[in-house]
């Protein structure tokens, strides 16, 4: 298991591997998600049955659950990078640290908007400075930090290194996210979706909720194969196995 | 492991412990502030200010809603089963404000158990559920959605277990 986990961790970090392996992946993986994506959002937006309090305005759950969750998990995924970039200074890591930023960026700013449209009705404010709510802004602000240290500092390994500090520390707010409707007082109710035990949500509104979170994270997931692709092409633009790829008319 | 990457992982490492402690001291220390609202425990222990403005949140109590049949005026207790006080708003509240729901006023205490609102929130807990399961867990016999809230916690937002009367 180890040695499989480890052979995977080599071949992946080699940029040549990296490329025939998302060649592979992206024709199945981009699909899927696009369609588990359009089945879990129409089931839960045009099926699912209505809330007891708040009717049909709960349906935001379908997009903002996914779209927070999604980011959330993106960032870790950046520290994770950060941190293999910065002790090995795989250039894969750095690669994927990049590619990782600006789908989630976008999905943090979605689950902010979302949230305060879903707040309006629902607890009747689109914002208060609560402790989820004000986290969550720092979580769009890291990433688009990052996104804009990476491109203030022209030599990409530097940069990388600068990104990858950043992304490590602000793990740390990703733990604050995910704790501070328990450890703290704010208007934003608890988790619903529980990894362990009882989720508090009814099985009929459930089902879609999960189809469409994972739809979209592995839209996240095809978004992030796509933009490392293009890096590595960048990056490798003077690698042989580049040139060959770019003289042959059809892919590797 | 070779010994360079032993040591900038340790490094890396003792820079992130070192920056975890200090943010969770830090939200620790703050905490008074970071907390969006006060609790009816903190209002009537007296730890909450009065006279000045801030938020309070707590469950509504069941039956304590009194309403000015000409006037928007209303008034209605919040609890977290450690303690008890009024709030009065004049306006119109939330749709998702019942009793038995978790909610969040910002205003004035004016007293120890009474407190001017200007602006009344509604909390809303994580359960979610179709109207006709609400209705067949009534039919079963089990309380509606305070007694399930009280069970839960809310989630710790309440600490009390404040259950309906």
């Amino acid at each position: 298991m180890w040695k499989t986990i480890k052979r995977w961790y080599h071949q992946l970090g080699s940029p040549v591997y990296f490329y025939r392996f998302s060649s592979a992946v992206l024709p199945w993986l981009l699909p899927i998600s696009v369609v588990l994506l359009g089945v879990g959002l129409a089931w839960g937006l045009a099926w699912a049955p209505v809330e007891r309090y708040q009717g049909d305005s709960y349906r935001i759950i379908y997009i903002h659950v996914p779209a927070s969750s999604g980011a959330l998990m993106g960032y870790i995924a950046m520290g994770v990078a950060g941190l293999v970039a910065l002790v090995w200074r795989m250039k894969m890591a750095e690669v994927m640290l990049k590619a990782l930023a600006p789908f989630g960026a976008v999905l943090a700013a979605v689950s902010l908007v979302t949230g305060a449209l879903w707040g309006k009705p629902t607890w009747g404010t689109y914002w208060q400075w609560d402790a989820r709510m004000t986290s969550m802004l720092i979580l769009l602000f890291l990433y688009l930090g990052i996104i804009a240290l990476q491109s203030a500092i022209r030599d990409p390994r530097q940069a990388a290194r600068a990104a990858s500090l950043l992304a490590m520390v602000g793990v740390i707010n990703v733990v604050i996210v995910k704790y501070s409707v328990e450890w703290l007082q704010t208007l934003h109710q608890g988790s619903t979706l529980k990894v362990v035990g009882e989720s508090s949500i009814d099985a009929a509104m459930k089902w879609p909720l999960l189809i469409s979170m994972l739809g979209l994270w592995l839209l996240y997931a095809a978004n992030v194969l796509m933009r490392a692709r293009t890096e590595v092409l960048n990056r490798e633009r003077r690698a042989g196995w580049v040139r060959k790829l770019v003289s042959r008319p059809r892919g590797i | 492991m070779n010994p360079v990457r032993k040591q900038r992982l340790i490094v890396v490492l003792a820079i992130l412990a070192g920056l975890a402690v200090a943010v969770g001291l830090a939200v620790y220390a703050l905490r008074q502030n970071i907390n969006l609202f006060y609790t009816p425990q903190q209002v009537v222990s007296g730890e909450a200010p009065i006279d000045t403005k801030m938020r309070v949140g707590g469950l509504v109590v069941d039956g304590s809603v009194r309403r000015d049949p000409d006037t928007l005026d209303v008034t209605f207790a919040v609890t977290d089963g450690k303690g008890t006080f009024d709030i009065h708003y004049q306006g119109i509240l939330p749709d998702l404000f019942r009793e038995g729901q978790g909610i969040v006023a910002n205003g004035t205490l004016v007293s120890r158990d009474r407190f001017e609102a200007e602006e009344v929130l509604a909390k809303h807990d994580e359960t979610y559920m179709p109207p006709e399961v609400q209705d067949a867990l009534e039919k079963a016999g089990h309380p509606g959605n305070a007694g399930k809230k009280a069970e839960s916690g809310s989630g710790g937002a309440y600490s009390g277990s404040y259950s309906g009367e």
